[in-house]
């Protein structure tokens, strides 16, 4: 068996890890909440047991792993876009995009009953995706388009540090919205039902295509810029499409369940630390992992403290944390994970 | 019980005036079926004649009945703008705001509460009822589970589409302000299908113990200028927010213009410059005043007037609810306290 082979099958072994690993963390979010299992054993004769476990598990459940798919999907994406291990879904200022829309939308609740009957239609979700894509957008105009790696770079921190600044600033000007606010920055898988898993499957699909049909121009780029030109690939288009992908995959995520740290960046080095395989292979595994990194951290944020519960963002950015100091130790002179 | 629309009460002249009700279009099918029936089986009885007349007066009833039946039903409509109808008062509510917890038990309703917020701390009898979680970030399957009629949160939470999505009602209320106070007591009171004579007996109660209060102020220490704050920020609370309004009752005075908004967060240059005859503290996380650069020299400092609240009683202060009163008895103990005497704005007191 050539090598390629071998790693090939190991790539497709963890898939099929990942895969019953995600089915097997499902069953158990059915059963895992307030109620706990007696939910499960009375679901044929309790309308509420019912509407427990369907209507706020299952879509909670699905949520949290399309968040976590879509987190790790963008944490590869944007890891192998910018050749940079340390680079996450919130690269291009999506994160502070959302949170400033957030902020705004908050502080204008207050201010007039005609933004009140707006923003209840648009809601934070929506203010939150329109902020992610705005942010992205502004990155792209201020890097004077997706030419310079390095310029991208640059112009996403300048973006997500000036956003960052004007969401506290706002805040800071509407003291109320404090606690709102913090609650949508430590992030919650506990609101997602199933009219909001539809947008996030939706998007997980679009991205996913995208990002498997685009990978070979990740692979590219890893021999670096002028070799990845010489190979004929056009840089240029491709590389526009897998930071949509980025924006897309983030903003959907984000908008749904808010700032949720470590999923992006921890997802794509779970899976090379297992494997080193092609992009197109990377960006699904890292997908599947994200998905199940993010339902274990909600499985243990609603169990722990049931009834009430932990914001998931705390949990991610502990165990993502974590985990990835484990993986710097242990990977430290050999191959390297980090 | 008042809630009829307006319509019901003052009936309009026209054909249908037999029985002094207006008709109406949304006439409920049910009501009409039933009366239909009755009516019908009465018909038998009359025999033939007056066949027209029974008719409309059929008509008329199913119409009565059809603009009385809605009457049951409450419509209330919250600080978003949602319009809630509510077809029975409701027995279950589950409350996600202390100051609405509050407003449900000052009306008398404390037992039709099932569930409350980790904030939710009176009274006493709130500790033995289910935690759901904070008020923004409430387990939503723990409040499901307790099969709530009513839902009570504030504007600002997520939970409210999310738990109107489950079918379940939300009525969403965020009292900042003593006039937001009376009226979310009101709105509240509508909500659980009290007559509206209940919340303004509360209000009358609340009212007249504020008149009596700061009746009890001295009148050594009116007109004190009062420097409150409610986070090391340092954040005040302005003339615009709530504690501004009470201590505007207690004929004391923030030194923070209300155009700064209710809550602003100050450079503490403005304090010094201001220099306060009192200050309070209604923070929980106070750890002294004499260590910021320059405000060991306020006179408030120097000479002790300071009064700082512990937690339990930061709690009543900062929440624009029905406890109010005991906010104001706090503040006014503190004031004629540790105001100074004030000979130039004492209204009275001194010849």
């Amino acid at each position: 068996m050539s090598p390629m082979a071998r790693v090939h099958r190991r790539a497709a072994w963890l898939a099929v890890l990942l895969l019953g690993l995600s089915v097997l963390l499902m069953g158990i979010g059915a059963g895992v909440g307030s109620t706990g299992w007696a939910s499960i054993r009375k679901l044929a004769g309790d309308p509420a047991a019912w509407q427990i476990v369907i209507d706020i598990r299952l879509p909670r459940t699905l949520g949290a792993w399309l968040a976590g798919a879509l987190l790790g999907l963008a944490g590869a994406v944007a890891q192998g876009l910018f050749r940079n291990p340390l680079a996450d879904p919130f690269l291009l200022g999506s994160a502070s995009g959302a949170s400033l829309g957030v902020a705004l939308a908050l502080a204008l609740f207050g201010a007039s009953p005609l933004a009140a009957s707006w923003l209840t239609t648009l809601g934070l979700t929506g203010a939150a995706f329109v902020g992610a894509m705005a942010a992205v957008l502004l990155t792209l105009a201020l890097a004077r388009g997706v030419q310079h790696t390095l310029r991208l770079l640059l112009a996403g921190v300048i973006v997500g540090v000036v956003l960052g600044a004007l969401g506290s600033l706002v805040t800071l000007m509407v003291p109320e919205t404090m606690p709102a606010m913090q609650a949508f920055l430590l992030g919650s898988t506990g609101f997602v039902g199933w009219p909001a898993c539809v947008p996030m499957g939706l998007a997980f699909v679009l991205c996913l295509a995208t990002a498997w049909t685009v990978s070979p121009v990740l692979d590219g780029l890893t021999l670096g810029e002028a070799t990845a030109r010489s190979l004929g690939l056009p840089l240029g288009p491709l590389r526009l499409a897998l930071i949509a992908v980025m924006a897309l995959a983030t903003g959907a995520a984000v908008a749904q369940t808010g700032l949720i740290a470590f999923v992006g960046l921890a997802a794509p080095h779970l899976v090379r630390s297992v494997v080193r395989t092609t992009h197109a292979r990377l960006v699904g595994l890292s997908a599947l992992a994200g998905g199940v990194l993010l339902l274990a951290a909600d499985l243990q944020a609603r169990s722990w403290i049931a009834p009430q519960e932990l914001p998931v963002g705390v949990l991610t950015a502990v165990l993502g944390g974590g985990y990835l100091l484990w993986l710097m130790h242990r990977g430290r002179g050999a191959k390297g994970a980090v | 019980m008042d809630e009829r629309p307006a319509t019901a009460r003052r009936p309009v002249p026209g054909v249908f005036m037999k029985n002094g009700h207006p008709p109406s279009v949304f006439g409920s099918l049910f009501a009409i079926k039933n009366r239909v029936a009755a009516q019908m089986s009465r018909q038998r009885v009359l025999g033939q004649t007056g066949r027209w007349a029974a008719l409309t007066r059929v008509a008329c009833a199913a119409i009565a009945l059809g603009v009385a039946l809605p009457a049951l039903a409450v419509q209330v409509t919250d600080d978003r703008g949602v319009t809630v109808t509510l077809a029975a008062p409701p027995q279950r509510i589950v409350s996600l705001l202390p100051s609405l917890t509050e407003t449900v038990c000052e009306l008398g309703q404390c037992p039709r509460l099932v569930g409350v917020d980790r904030y939710s701390n009176w009274p006493a009898s709130m500790a033995s009822l289910p935690r759901v979680g904070g008020g923004l970030d409430p387990s939503i399957e723990a409040v499901v589970a307790l099969k709530p009629d009513l839902v009570l949160l504030a504007t600002s939470t997520r939970a409210a589409a999310r738990l109107e999505a489950l079918g379940i009602k939300v009525v969403a209320l965020e009292p900042r302000n003593m006039a937001d106070v009376r009226r979310v007591l009101a709105q509240v009171g509508r909500a659980l299908g009290l007559p509206d004579a209940d919340a303004q007996r509360v209000w009358f109660r609340i009212e007249t113990a504020l008149g009596t209060i700061a009746q009890s102020i001295p009148p050594r220490s009116r007109g004190a200028r009062v420097y409150f704050e409610v986070g090391s920020g340092p954040y005040a609370a302005s003339e615009a927010s709530f504690i501004g309004e009470m201590l505007a009752r207690l004929d004391a005075r923030s030194i923070v213009p209300g155009n700064l908004g209710p809550f602003p967060k100050l450079n503490p240059e403005f304090v010094v410059k201001a220099d306060p005859d009192v200050i309070l503290i209604g923070d929980e996380h106070f750890t002294g005043l004499a260590g910021r650069p320059g405000w060991a020299a306020l006179r408030a400092v120097r000479e002790q007037r300071v009064c700082v609240f512990p937690p339990a009683q930061a709690d009543i202060l900062v929440r624009a609810g029905p406890r109010l009163v005991e906010a104001a008895r706090l503040m006014a103990a503190c004031l004629a306290s540790r105001a100074p005497t004030l000979p130039t704005v004492a209204p009275s007191g001194r010849p």
